[in-house]
């Protein structure tokens, strides 16, 4: 280090070659911190933009995504944007919303072949296994099919129909004789591409691609469903099985599949006030 | 007025408007094919090439990559892989060959934007320069290295005005004018190339890849320099000159070994004594010291009255 004594001219410089790094560290990790935090809010995707099919968890993605377009250059559909410094997503990265154009899952997925980084992942070869969110029918009081009607425009457009969104028949509470056909989405299926929620024939969709992490609940690692151990067990792992005894008039019995209370048909007939005939 | 000379109007006496102007006018002419190319595709639908300067496929055969936003990328922990790699690494070789900071002066648009800023300093006479050290680029570039790590993310890229402005005139530039117009006001009003001489990390990185590039310029015939200082005045990173051009006495070569040096061979069309030519690094021969009489009439003639 420094010799003792008066300061000699090289010892001098050296100070001052000290300080003027001090001074640089300084000014550029100032810079660098403040582009650190912007960093950390730029990782946040909002949930209303959607990545290609393919792309990594957004906190790798955008590690690997080199901001160059490509992928959106080979979009045959033109769905895919860059983003520019003032929308919210990580400048230069590529993104797409989907009630504005959804992804129309291409067999071939050019956008996927066209990445040159794997930021979109190669091994994703069928477009059904891609999972650029999940459809949520997240507004029931406006969802046309939870009003009773039957416009089931997001299980007609869905690409995957059966598989990503079925139809469940409900009774319909309000006229006590309809049914609701109540759209239900199933994430084991469900690809994000957001047909769905383009096609809601509302003014603001009732649908919506979500990303998967919002969209989806999880159960606790430690949780048994008893049913499904049963199955698998193939009986009941906590007591036999017991036949519940009802206390019930006779010709009445009870049916758990979903009527409930019955009266045994035969005696239907027989039993006074009846109309002729009735079975 | 008279008093201010306009850099390379003695050179423009000498060998003419063309010959005192021959790179820069290759210089724009690369810049702005290279930009036509890119906007063939999207704005007349002759896709010759596809992406912007971070990755390009010309013509379904070649990619194109480049290596600091790949080695960004790396440091983030994703494994680069295929086309990127393999475009990287022309890059690295070719830009190795000719010389880094070429991608400076000869490709990057934001090059014109600094040079219109500079252009326009000297016509309105602003003088007044914040002095920046030109080692900040190289604290940034490690900066840019360490955040990317830190991050996970290439955080560069989130402001970085040279992709900002080649990938806004390709794919729609939206808000990303301001931060070129940024560029140019921090080059007018505060800093004399400040950017590209002081601040681009962009630039730092290439600078290191130009260690030991071949392709110098080279102040062949320093001999017959007559201190008109005009190499100076045009040059971007006008340090590097010096040791070259000045340091016959201390032994130094001809060569402008400094990486930073662009390439750009300004100084070689301002020179009304043709003292610069490109050359290879390894060439350190001075020209013969006499009056050239390959460089034709007129210049003899101007060397003979100096």
């Amino acid at each position: 280090m420094s010799e003792q004594g008066k300061p000699s001219p090289a010892s001098t410089a050296r100070r001052q070659f000290v300080l003027d790094a001090a001074k640089m560290a300084c000014g550029v990790g100032l810079a660098a911190g403040g582009l650190a935090l912007y960093a950390k809010q730029a990782k946040a995707l909002p949930p209303g933009a959607l990545r290609p099919p393919g792309a990594l968890a957004e906190g790798d993605f955008q590690g690997a995504c080199i901001r160059c377009g490509m992928c959106v250059r080979d979009c045959p559909y033109r769905i895919l944007s860059l983003a520019r410094p003032e929308h919210p997503v990580a400048t230069g990265t590529p993104y797409f919303v989907a009630r504005g154009l959804p992804c129309e899952m291409c067999e071939d997925i050019p956008c996927v072949k066209a990445c040159p980084t794997g930021a979109l992942d190669h091994s994703l070869v069928d477009i059904t296994k891609a999972r650029m969110g999940l459809a949520v029918l997240i507004d029931h009081e406006s969802c046309l099919n939870w009003l009773g009607m039957r416009c089931d425009v997001c299980y007609r457009v869905c690409p995957l129909i059966d598989k990503a969104i079925t139809l469940e028949p409900q009774r319909n509470p309000r006229t006590g004789k309809h049914t609701m056909f109540i759209p239900v989405v199933h994430s084991d299926a469900c690809t994000g591409c957001g047909k769905c929620e383009k096609a809601c024939v509302l003014e603001v969709s009732a649908i919506k691609v979500l990303p998967a992490a919002l969209a989806k609940g999880e159960i606790g690692a430690h949780y048994r469903l008893g049913w499904k151990e049963k199955d698998r067990a193939g009986e009941s792992l906590v007591a036999p099985d017991a036949e519940h005894k009802f206390n019930l008039p006779e010709g009445y019995r009870y049916e758990y599949g979903g009527r409930g209370l019955v009266r045994d048909e035969p005696e239907l007939s027989t039993l006074p006030g009846a109309p002729k005939g009735a079975k | 007025m008279a008093a201010v000379k306009r850099p390379g109007a003695e050179a423009q006496a000498v060998k003419g408007w063309l010959g005192s102007h021959r790179w820069l006018v290759a210089r724009r002419f690369s810049q702005l094919s290279i930009l036509a190319m890119f906007l063939l595709g999207p704005l007349a639908g002759v896709w010759i090439v596809k992406g912007n300067l971070n990755f390009s496929y010309t013509l379904g055969v070649l990619p194109l990559a480049d290596p600091y936003v790949l080695l960004q990328s790396a440091l983030t922990g994703h494994a680069p892989e295929g086309k990127a790699l393999v475009g990287a690494a022309i890059v690295l070789a070719f830009y190795f060959l000719v010389g880094g900071r070429v991608y400076c002066s000869w490709v990057c648009p934001v090059n014109m934007v600094a040079d219109l800023a500079h252009w326009l300093r000297r016509r309105l006479g602003i003088t007044k320069s914040v002095r920046i050290a030109r080692s900040v680029r190289y604290w940034l570039l490690g900066a840019t290295l360490v955040l990317a790590g830190a991050t996970g993310t290439i955080a560069w890229e989130l402001v970085n005005p040279v992709s900002m402005f080649h990938r806004g005139l390709i794919f729609g530039i939206g808000a990303a004018w301001s931060v070129v117009f940024a560029v140019f006001l921090f080059d007018l009003v505060f800093a004399d190339r400040g950017w590209c001489g002081h601040v681009c990390p962009v630039g730092a990185f290439y600078s290191v890849l130009a260690l030991r590039s071949p392709v110098r310029v080279t102040a062949a015939r320093r001999a017959h320099c007559n201190d008109c200082m005009d190499c100076y005045a045009v040059c971007p990173e006008m340090q590097v000159i010096k040791p070259a051009l000045k340091g016959a006495s201390r032994g130094a070569g001809p060569v402008i070994l400094s990486p930073n040096c662009t390439n750009c061979g300004r100084c070689i069309d301002v020179c009304s004594k043709t003292v610069f030519r490109f050359g290879l690094r390894y060439d350190d021969r001075e020209d013969a010291p006499s009056p050239a009489p390959a460089g034709g009439v007129a210049r003899a003639a101007i060397a003979d009255r100096a």
